[in-house]
């Protein structure tokens, strides 16, 4: 167990698919009012309820601080931590024990069975001190929280902070016995914006200070609480969320694991309105001197919040149309418009099928891609997916009408039963044991749904005799299984030996993130022997599943894959298989051979350097070879083929468009520079590899040596072992000749790229990045011609 | 001669069977469980099974070397309800102590016994420590769920006067099995490091977890895999299952072990379910098969029996092991 775990009733582990793990801060007296009020007044079963709303927003591990004046700590702490030991749907997450006084966490870490993480200590005292408290949370069995504070006090700049951060590293490995996972530094957010100049790098500090952490010391998670980066503008809602966000998305970029937040005052990054945003990262990054006078000055226009300009944002996304509203709906979870929006866009398609898989789906994709890129937050998902049940819900009763007696009626919650005829094919889908993600799998369920087969959602973590229990009671004709974190895969494995040992017959198809058709061919399909098929993508969902449920394409489809399955294994046993090598001299026997007298080398028209400085980019634009390029998004297919993919078509003709956009504007408003370089040697081989480059046609002053490599992995009989030096004349049979060449387009390039990523358009700048690379590459292609039409003249055509 | 560890890495452990059904074997009567000088106990103590460590030593002894014969590598002393809050429901608090040591003693008498007979094979000693029957996560009352009828602390205070005279007795190894309540069994172990501390020594630990039923969590609410998680802290020799089941029923939670677990492990199961009269009626065959399924797997450094499990079981599964390799201890390579 050497990756983060902690536990509630049930397992919470830390991968590195597990973007940013978000601390429930509402069960905090000193960061909620409202809770504080009802532990004063000893109302503890609403206290009890504010830690499950937490729970169910999606916190994924509970913070509870009782540090108040007038509230008996320990008491409190034990009798709350009790009270949700009794409810399952609590407990189930791990707790955070939150407080500044160590007996109030030694009396919370005795009364929690799971391993859960103390908050926190610190070097305050001395080591003697620190290391007493560290040995007791460790005997405890809990993860610590430290902060980076010691005997001189806070650490409030980058130096202070790394150097009691690795202080504290040495002392808890070495001294307490700790493995690093169970360390969770928090390097101390501080308040910006104060005025006082001295604060003004206190938020980059942190951000250096945690990219230093999880360079320097393996293991070690970083942690923090956010609100406090905001505190000078308490009061003023719209600048503290823009703070909070911008806050998060570059710390996480750095690498900061989990974090205290109040998930409702974290909005997008991408929503942060741009002059908003600039001045908010001039504060946050130690852009400019001026920066804190400037904020406060732009942030007056949103104080008493929401501001009328804020409002007037905010309403502004209902004059879009049905599609987008929809979409801006489920991205930001908001439910009030969500039926009447359904029903705008039932009218508008005529069918409710239409509005699930269209604008509903896309809307859900656009969510998934920002969680993806760690945009979004889990909190902002789970919302996202209530909007999307709503909505789906609402479109119920049409859904049964259109397909009456024969319709499907996917529930928005639990189990998604469609209720149908008899003899209903059904497909049972699930998130493998281990594995919370489910918003593909959602999707499969939900399109599969629409398409009229009975869907049995299981939900996520699911163990495997419950799947195989569930599928044997209802009878189910499909089995799919999503997962997204790599584990899974071994999971999947063993579902799918578990099916085999339990006469199992039926497909089981494997879909999500971390799968793949290898994985699938080589580690899946070998242990079960029904059928077996890798999806995607959910659109593909639908038509793997009607061919295994057809009568008469099944037979056909399952003889396809498993011969597809087979040809993969193949390929891939052999890209594995240890490579057997012959001797370098017995290579050199073997070489390729010319009969320079039969074909004699051509000699070059002129010999020289040739140099191309500046060169025309719009010459090179014909020679590009577009297929990489798409292959670099990661849209398989050949171009110009891929633009009218059934798939990934309207994508790939999209990302041409604004490709094709874009290179207008290299060539035009001259982004980038193509330098070339082009040389041709008086060149003969020498002994077997080496090629000399003479000064002139006497071939006597020895300018340079090429030393070329063999092949020499076993081939079999009759096979050359070929070296570049096999196709230049040997120096006693015929003077020969070797070109070179050198090209770039990359001239240019840094500082466009980095002018988007200061305007946080990452798609401009890796559409720059992948186009340039393609001219570098077409450039080869017009030099190598070039060269060979004309400079060496080998060809004319 | 060769340590715990040294015969684990050889071959497949054999742990003993129920000390409890072997008891009942006997025929016992009221006055069998009064140790001399107890004569007037003010109450029934019929079924306080760790008195007949005092009153019955020859009969104690006997059931050890019944096992040790049918061919057990480590026997488990009678102490499973050995401690101070377990002993206060039959007014026995004050003979605790003895109970452990004395406990001890037998079991390594007769292990004495046996090592002599075949230096090549020793035997161990296990000091049993059982779950308590008071929990620390679960409230008795249903209408006061914050309400404990037991602190972390009072069981850390009970665990360790337990654990010292155990290990003052001699044994070699400290067993902590039918955890049902993850937060009792955190409380043993604190008690267990606070000795090893104070007593500047170690002996082997080993875990051993009771899922009660097909929900596949203990008593207390956790799935194996939290389970895990919460006894990452220690640092064990095994980690295993014991009780409640049979062994056809383990399989699923054994090989979540046998996958995570970065130490030994361990499984002793019942001689199948109970049968509708309370009896466990599995054949010796049978769970040796079942077992030798997951020894075939390559699960298993430990096994041996639990409830209803005899001498009989002991040895078939003691020749069903000699077939099997023990599992192969690696670190855990996650993928991710």
């Amino acid at each position: 167990m050497s990756i983060p775990a902690y536990s509630g009733l049930e397992p919470l582990r830390i991968f590195k698919e597990s973007n940013f793990v978000n601390i429930g801060e509402r069960t905090n007296v000193t960061g909620s009012a409202a809770f504080r009020k009802l532990i004063k007044a000893g109302n503890y079963d609403e206290a009890v309820n504010v830690a499950r709303q937490q729970v169910e927003n999606g916190a994924q591990v509970i913070d509870v601080n009782m540090d108040e004046g007038l509230i008996d700590g320990v008491q409190a702490m034990t009798k709350l931590l009790n009270l949700i030991a009794a409810e399952p749907d609590i407990a189930r997450v791990p707790v955070m024990v939150d407080s500044s006084k160590f007996s109030v966490i030694e009396a919370g870490l005795k009364c929690l069975q799971g391993k859960g993480i103390a908050n926190s200590i610190s070097l305050k005292e001395g080591e003697a001190e620190f290391l007493r408290q560290a040995k007791i949370i460790r005997r405890l069995g809990a993860a610590v929280v430290v902060m980076c504070f010691d005997e001189q006090g806070q650490a409030d700049n980058y130096e202070r902070r790394v150097q009691i951060a690795q202080r504290v590293y040495d002392l808890l490995t070495t001294k307490a016995g700790f493995p690093p996972h169970d360390i969770i530094i928090d390097p101390n957010i501080l308040t910006v914006a104060t005025g006082m100049s001295e604060h003004d790098r206190y938020a980059v500090d942190y951000i250096e200070a945690v990219k230093w952490i999880k360079k320097n010391l393996p293991g070690v998670l970083v942690s923090g609480g956010v609100s406090n980066v905001s505190f000078s503008f308490r009061g003023n809602e719209p600048v503290r969320e823009a703070m909070h966000t911008a806050f998060l998305f570059h710390a996480i970029k750095a690498g900061m694991d989990m974090g205290i937040v109040n998930a409702g005052q974290i909005g997008i990054y991408e929503d942060i309105p741009k002059d908003l945003l600039e001045h908010v990262e001039d504060v946050l990054l130690a852009r400019r001197p001026d920066a804190t006078e400037r904020m406060v000055t732009f942030a007056e226009q949103f104080k008493g919040a929401p501001s009328a300009e804020v409002i007037a944002q905010q309403a502004a996304w209902r004059e879009g149309d049905v599609a987008e509203r929809l979409k801006h709906a489920l991205v930001h979870g908001i439910t009030e418009y969500i039926d009447a929006d359904t029903e705008e866009a039932r009218l508008a398609l005529e069918d409710p099928v239409k509005v699930i898989e269209g604008p509903l789906m896309a809307g859900m994709n656009v969510v998934g891609d920002l969680f993806g890129s760690g945009k979004m937050f889990l909190p902002q998902v789970v919302k996202s997916a209530r909007v999307m049940k709503r909505a789906v819900a609402y479109l119920e009763p049409f859904l049964q009408a259109k397909k009456d007696k024969d319709a499907l009626a996917p529930k928005p919650e639990g189990i998604v039963l469609g209720t149908r005829k008899e003899g209903a094919k059904k497909v049972l889908l699930a998130t493998v044991k281990g594995d919370v993600h489910d918003i593909g799998k959602n999707i499969v369920g939900v399109i599969l749904a629409c398409n009229g087969w009975q869907v049995i959602d299981l939900g996520v973590m699911v163990q495997s005799a419950t799947i195989l229990k569930i599928a044997r009671e209802m009878e189910v004709d499909v089995i799919g299984l999503s997962g997204l974190i790599t584990p899974s895969l071994d999971e999947m494995v063993h579902v799918a030996k578990e099916m085999e040992r339990e006469g199992f017959t039926v497909p089981l198809l494997i879909g999500g993130a971390t799968t793949s058709r290898v994985h699938t061919a080589v580690r899946i399909e070998p242990h079960y022997k029904g059928p077996v098929v890798h999806v995607i993508d959910a659109s593909r969902s639908v038509p793997a599943v009607s061919k295994l449920l057809s009568d008469n394409e099944r037979s056909g489809f399952e003889a396809e894959i498993k011969a597809e399955y087979e040809k993969v294994r193949v390929q891939y046993e052999g890209s594995q298989r240890a490579k057997e090598y012959i001797p370098l001299a017995e290579a050199r026997e073997k070489k390729f051979v010319i009969d320079w007298k039969a074909e004699p080398p051509v000699p070059a028209k002129s010999t020289g350097v040739f140099t191309f400085r500046n060169f025309p980019i719009e010459q090179l634009v014909p020679y590009i070879d577009w297929t990489p390029f798409f292959m670099a998004w990661e849209l398989a297919g050949r171009f110009p083929k891929i633009l009218s993919d059934e798939v990934v078509g309207e994508q790939a003709t999209k990302l041409h468009a604004d490709a094709v956009k874009m290179l207008d504007r290299i060539v035009k408003e001259k982004w980038l520079q193509a330098n070339g370089v082009a040389a041709i040697w008086h060149a003969n081989t020498v002994g077997h590899d080496d090629i000399e480059l003479y000064s002139d046609a006497s071939r006597n002053k020895v300018v340079g040596r090429v030393h070329t490599l063999r092949q020499q992995s076993k081939k079999a009989p009759g096979v050359p072992y070929i070296a570049l030096a096999d196709f230049v004349a040997p120096k006693e049979v015929a003077p020969d000749m070797l070109g070179g060449f050198a090209v770039t387009t990359g001239h240019g390039v840094d500082e466009r790229v980095k002018k988007f990523e200061d305007q946080h358009d990452d798609y401009s700048a890796i559409m720059l990045k992948a186009l340039a690379d393609r001219l570098a590459e077409a450039f080869a292609e017009k030099l190598h011609e070039t060269v060979r039409k004309e400079i060496w003249g080998l060809c004319r055509r | 001669m060769k340590t715990l560890e040294q015969a684990a890495e050889e071959r497949i452990l054999i742990l003993d069977g129920a000390m409890g059904t072997m008891i009942q074997r006997l025929g016992l009567t009221e006055k069998d469980f009064h140790p001399a000088g107890m004569e007037e106990h003010p109450i029934l103590l019929q079924g306080n099974n760790e008195l007949l460590s005092l009153s019955m030593p020859d009969a104690i002894r006997k059931i050890h070397e019944e096992y040790l014969e049918a061919g057990a590598d480590i026997v488990e002393t009678n102490t499973f309800s050995a401690t101070r809050i377990a002993q206060a429901e039959h007014q026995c608090e004050d003979l605790v102590r003895e109970m452990n040591v004395r406990s001890a003693e037998l079991a390594r008498e007769a292990c004495a016994k046996y090592t002599a007979m075949d230096p090549s094979k020793p035997r161990f000693v296990a000091g049993a420590i059982g779950p308590m029957n008071k929990t620390a996560s679960l409230s008795p009352d249903v209408n006061d769920p914050g309400y404990r009828a037991v602190t972390f602390d009072q069981l850390v205070v009970a665990y360790k006067e337990q654990v010292e005279a155990l290990l003052e007795g001699g044994v070699d190894i400290l067993l902590v099995e039918t955890i049902f309540d993850t937060l009792n069994a955190k409380a043993a172990f604190y008690a267990i490091e606070e000795v090893f501390e104070k007593r500047n020594t170690r002996v082997p630990i080993m875990c051993s977890v009771t899922i009660t039923d097909a929900s596949g969590r203990t008593l207390s609410g956790q799935t194996i895999d939290a389970f895990l998680i919460s006894m990452a802290h220690v640092k064990l020799f095994s980690m295993g299952l014991n009780c409640a089941l049979g062994a056809a029923q383990m399989r699923p939670y054994l090989e979540a072990i046998a996958d995570q677990a970065n130490c030994r492990v361990s499984v002793y199961p019942n001689a199948g379910l109970p049968d509708q009269m309370g009896e466990y009626r599995e054949s010796p065959e049978v769970t040796a098969k079942l077992v030798g399924e997951f020894m075939a797997q390559g699960w298993l450094n430990v096994v041996g029996g639990c409830c209803g499990t005899t001498p009989a079981h002991i040895a078939a599964l003691a020749e069903e092991a000699k077939k099997h390799q023990p599992r192969v201890l690696t670190p855990i390579e996650l993928n991710s």
